[in-house]
């Protein structure tokens, strides 16, 4: 088993908008390090991958982009969380609420015999 | 969730990727930037939050590759990709790519025309609405030619009013000939090809006219007003299309005949009843004027929805024998029988094995066409192994470089299938203009909606057979020898050729078997060509000429005289005759026996008449082998007399001279003057009915051809006989200069038209093969230059290479024809029924056909040998 967890297929879209939600407009290295830290260093992540991720989304529809400059003046992309993104964020981390609920219950479930 | 706006926004991504990637990597500077400042914040040193920042990042390229795929269309960028490399590759490669679409295309546009002529003759139904429950009846085993095949006037409304299978039961008159009418307008009167219909003949077929209406029950009574409905055609050719002439009145042969209708383009007369004849007009038939004529009427019907063939046949069976042959003798019957078909079967039953036929090899012409780009692809394989080990080294997946294997093919199917279908095309529309190859349907032969999406088929499979085949053998060779090796005496080069010689073997064996098949089928053809005919056809030309005698015999003994006279006296006819009926055309049945014999019931059969004139015989060259031709002195009131054929004479009077014996003909004595030998007078392949001669002066002839043998070539006569028959008559139709020769060739249309298919195929067949032999031979001389020059250095002579290339060549084309031998054996019996004087395993045919496949495959090798024998030992040693 690895020591960090491997991201599954579509999570990783889920956890930049809700990054993009909380903090608001964010360029790509904020929004990894962001997710990076509010796992706790668990996530196994490619920085690099992000951009898959943030170009999908975009043609999506779901986040909009900008050139912008930094605090220190540097030049950066910036995402923003668009309405419709956050209507799809809605129902993912409902669907994603949904999931773990079951998932912890199917696998706390008392060791019972019979029925 | 891919939506079309994401859809969209993918394929706008293809446009504009250039913008985007400069922009991806302005993002990915950015953001390392970011963390390198971050790590340096930290407390490394720069070197040290360069690295790490790196290493969060992961792999460059491969977030680069991530992301053009998540906002491209990756398959169709590889396929690009694929299709310029392709190209590129192919454009390097002219004379191979030309040659493997030129293949291809004959291939593939055999295929389609081919696949036309099926569709259209054998799959499609016949262009009538319900054409399903179409069907014809006729006699079950007519053996005297129309008069044994139709039924009379009174039968045919006897059996309508009685059955209950059928919707409506019509027919036609089945013994107009072709321009017996002429128009009369301005000018000189033209020849027309009428035809009689019955009043409902267009209701029953489902034919509804373009302009105007349909004929009315009234315009089938005696006395009506002449009305006719004009072809599509006839209507385009003489009235330029004009729809005001629907109404108007036309003088056709001196009747004056009110056009009511024009019928549709797609309704071809001739194509589905008569093939290879057309027809110009259609008039009513007017059933009191045929009531007495005999057997006329060919029938044809519709079944009422539900009923079978086989219900329709069961009640034909109780029926027909019970039909009058006129209703006003009932006590004569003739004991009719019919057999109920289905139309479709009719017209295009005799065929189907032909076309079969003609199916497979053209499939056949695909396999060899598969086999030899496959050895042309597994060649150019042989040689692009280091490029492929090379690519497959630079991390190029398997897969990749099968799917780039099997762009290609499908790059030069895709262009071999255009090629086809512009060959198809071509061919399609000149077989559709061939009105004199009496097949049916022929004109409405077109490539249609089916036929593209036949091409679009054959050109997959092909791709994939002859893509396939290389590409999995090049996956299974050993990448990392290629890279090492130069390719000569390898394993994998070793392989490769044992797998080339295969497929040559593989392609003589199919042209094997084509050249087989089409030489049975040449040398029937040639033994029908060589049939005694029992006329002379060369030299001898024939013209309809327009007589008006009044119905008197001895008008027409004096009409015909004179007529005769002039013509003999034009110079080079040599001598001249007239008959109402020519062999292989038209032809009706009467009957004749012995005087004051009584037959047995089948005894006696159907006669063809012949009415003619002294002269006739010896014109148009039947021989007479006893007795003597008519004389103008056989009058109308002299003794009648009759000339048979020898069948007649044997089966009348066997064993005696038939020469002066009294026959009965019509209820009169007639005394036999002369025997003729038999005649085909309607079918080459069958043996001659029975047939009667009478003199024109005691019948009443049907029209009249003017036969001429003549000195000079026939067709310089024709405006000298077009002169001298005017002068008789002003009114004599521009009608057609006929050679004999013509009857006898459309006789043979059929056949020929399968023969001169089947042999081109059989010749492609065979060029293919020997394409393969060369390829392969050269390709191997090619690859032993150093061996053969070491040979020839240590003292191996010019002939020794040569002959042993030859043997190599002469192995693989034996191995390939004994297999081929083997499945013609098996193949040709089941042509056998298309041969005619040939046994299906004709000894002669097949040593010739082996005698043409090994001299080919000799030249195919002996050329690359002569270059093994010509390579200059100190200069194949030094290369490398």
């Amino acid at each position: 088993m690895s020591s960090k967890l491997d991201l599954l297929q579509g999570t990783l879209d889920v956890m930049v908008l809700q990054t993009l939600a909380t903090i608001g407009s964010m360029h790509g290295y904020g929004v990894a390090r962001r997710i990076e830290q509010v796992s706790g260093d668990e996530v196994l992540l490619n920085q690099g991958t992000i951009y898959a991720s943030l170009v999908r989304l975009q043609q999506r529809g779901w986040i909009s982009a900008e050139w912008g400059t930094s605090d220190n003046n540097r030049k950066a992309k910036y995402y923003a969380i668009t309405a419709s993104g956050r209507k799809q964020l809605a129902k993912d981390s409902a669907y994603w609420h949904r999931l773990s609920n079951v998932m912890s219950r199917v696998l706390t479930m008392p060791a019972e015999g019979g029925l | 969730m891919t939506t079309f706006k994401e859809a969209l926004k993918r394929m706008q991504s293809l446009f504009h990727k250039r913008e985007q990637d400069v922009e991806l990597d302005a993002e990915m500077e950015s953001h390392l930037e970011f963390a390198v400042e971050e790590n340096v914040r930290a407390g490394m040193t720069p070197e040290e939050a360069r690295r790490k920042a790196m290493v969060r990042f992961g792999g460059v390229q491969q977030a680069r590759e991530r992301q053009r795929e998540a906002r491209g269309l990756p398959w169709l960028e590889i396929l690009m990709q694929d299709l310029k490399f392709t190209f590129r590759t192919l454009r390097r490669d002219r004379a191979f790519a030309a040659i493997a679409i030129l293949i291809l295309g004959l291939g593939i546009g055999a295929n389609i025309a081919v696949f036309s002529v099926v569709d259209t003759v054998l799959l499609r139904p016949l262009p009538f609405p319900d054409s399903g429950q179409l069907v014809r009846i006729v006699t079950k085993d007519p053996k005297a030619g129309e008069s044994s095949k139709t039924y009379t006037a009174d039968a045919t409304e006897e059996f309508q009013q009685r059955n209950h299978s059928f919707e409506d039961v019509t027919g036609y008159f089945a013994f107009s000939s072709a321009e017996n009418l002429k128009m009369v307008s301005t000018g000189q009167p033209l020849p027309v090809t009428g035809l009689m219909v019955m009043g409902n003949f267009f209701h029953t077929l489902g034919v509804k006219p373009v302009l105007g209406r349909l004929f009315t029950p009234e315009e089938t009574l005696k006395n009506s007003r002449a009305v006719t409905l004009l072809s599509y055609a006839f209507w385009k050719r003489h009235f330029g299309g004009d729809p005001a002439i629907v109404g108007q009145a036309i003088n056709f042969s001196g009747t004056p005949t009110t056009v009511i209708g024009v019928l549709p383009e797609t309704f071809d007369f001739g194509g589905v009843f008569s093939p290879g004849s057309k027809v110009d007009i259609f008039t009513p038939v007017v059933m009191d004027d045929i009531r007495n004529e005999g057997n006329t009427l060919a029938l044809a019907g519709r079944l009422k929805p539900g009923i079978t063939v086989a219900q329709a046949q069961a009640e034909a069976d109780l029926l027909f024998p019970q039909l009058d042959f006129i209703v006003t003798r009932p006590a004569y019957k003739p004991n009719y029988n019919a057999r109920i078909s289905t139309l479709k079967d009719y017209v295009t039953g005799r065929l189907r094995r032909s076309l079969i036929v003609l199916w497979c090899a053209v499939g056949v012409i695909l396999l060899i066409v598969c086999v030899n780009l496959c050895n042309l692809l597994l060649a150019r394989a042989a040689a692009r192994s280091k490029e492929f080990a090379l690519r497959s080294a630079l991390g190029a997946g398997s897969m990749r470089l099968l799917r780039q294997l099997l762009t290609e093919a499908m790059v030069l199917a895709g262009a071999g299938a255009a090629l086809g279908l512009a060959i198809a095309y071509a061919l399609t529309a000149w077989l559709a203009s061939q009105g004199a190859i009496a097949l049916p349907l022929l004109s409405s032969i077109h490539v249609d909606r089916t036929a593209l999406l036949w091409t679009v088929g054959i050109a997959l499979l092909t791709a994939i057979l002859f893509g396939l085949t290389p590409a999995w053998k090049i996956s299974h060779d050993h990448l990392v020898d290629a890279l090492k090796d130069s390719g000569q005496g390898s394993s994998a080069g070793r392989s490769h050729e044992r797998m080339r010689s295969m497929l040559v073997i593989s392609e003589v064996a199919l042209a094997c078997v084509l050249l087989v098949g089409a030489g049975l089928l040449l040398r029937s053809f040639l033994r029908v060509l060589d049939v005694d005919l029992g006329f002379e056809p060369s030299r001898a030309a024939s013209i309809q000429v327009d007589i008006d005698d009044h119905d008197n015999a001895d008008t027409r003994s004096a009409l015909w005289q004179d007529l005769l006279h002039r013509v003999q006296a034009i110079p080079g006819v040599q001598t001249a005759g007239l008959s109402d009926n020519l062999p292989l055309s038209r032809n009706r049945s009467w009957g004749i026996s012995a005087k004051g014999k009584t037959y047995q019931k089948g005894e006696l059969q159907g006669t063809f008449v012949y009415i003619i004139s002294p002269g006739y015989l010896k014109s148009i060259g039947m021989r007479l082998m006893k007795g003597r031709d008519f004389t103008w002195d056989d009058g109308p009131k002299s003794q009648p007399v009759v000339i048979i054929n020898q069948t007649v004479a044997q089966r009348l009077w066997p064993g005696q001279d038939a020469v002066g014996q009294i026959s009965n003909v019509n209820g009169h004595d007639t005394l036999v003057v002369g025997v003729i030998a038999d005649v085909k007078e309607s079918d080459l392949e069958a043996n001659g009915g029975w047939e009667m001669y009478l003199p024109g002066t005691q019948n009443y002839p049907d029209g009249a051809n003017l036969v001429m043998r003549t000195t000079l070539p026939p067709d310089a006569l024709a405006s000298a006989v077009m002169g001298t028959l005017r002068q008789i008559n002003p009114a004599q139709p521009a009608t057609e200069f006929r050679m004999i020769q013509q009857l006898v060739d459309h006789a043979v249309s059929p056949r020929r038209f399968f023969v001169v298919l089947v042999s081109v195929f059989a010749v492609l067949g065979l060029v293919l093969a020997a394409l393969g032999i060369y390829g392969v031979i050269s390709y191997s001389v090619t690859q032993k230059t150093q061996e053969i020059g070491i040979r020839m250095a240590l003292g191996a002579t010019q002939g020794r290479v040569q002959i042993d290339v030859l043997t190599r060549t002469l192995r693989m084309v034996l191995v390939g024809a004994a297999v081929g031998v083997v499945v013609s054996l098996g193949i040709s019996r089941l042509i056998a029924t298309l041969l005619f004087g040939t046994s299906a395993n004709d000894p002669a045919t097949f040593a010739g056909m082996m005698l043409v496949l090994g001299a080919v495959a000799f030249i195919a090798g002996y050329i690359p040998a002569r270059r093994a024998s010509q390579i200059d030992p100190s200069i194949a040693l030094r290369n490398n």
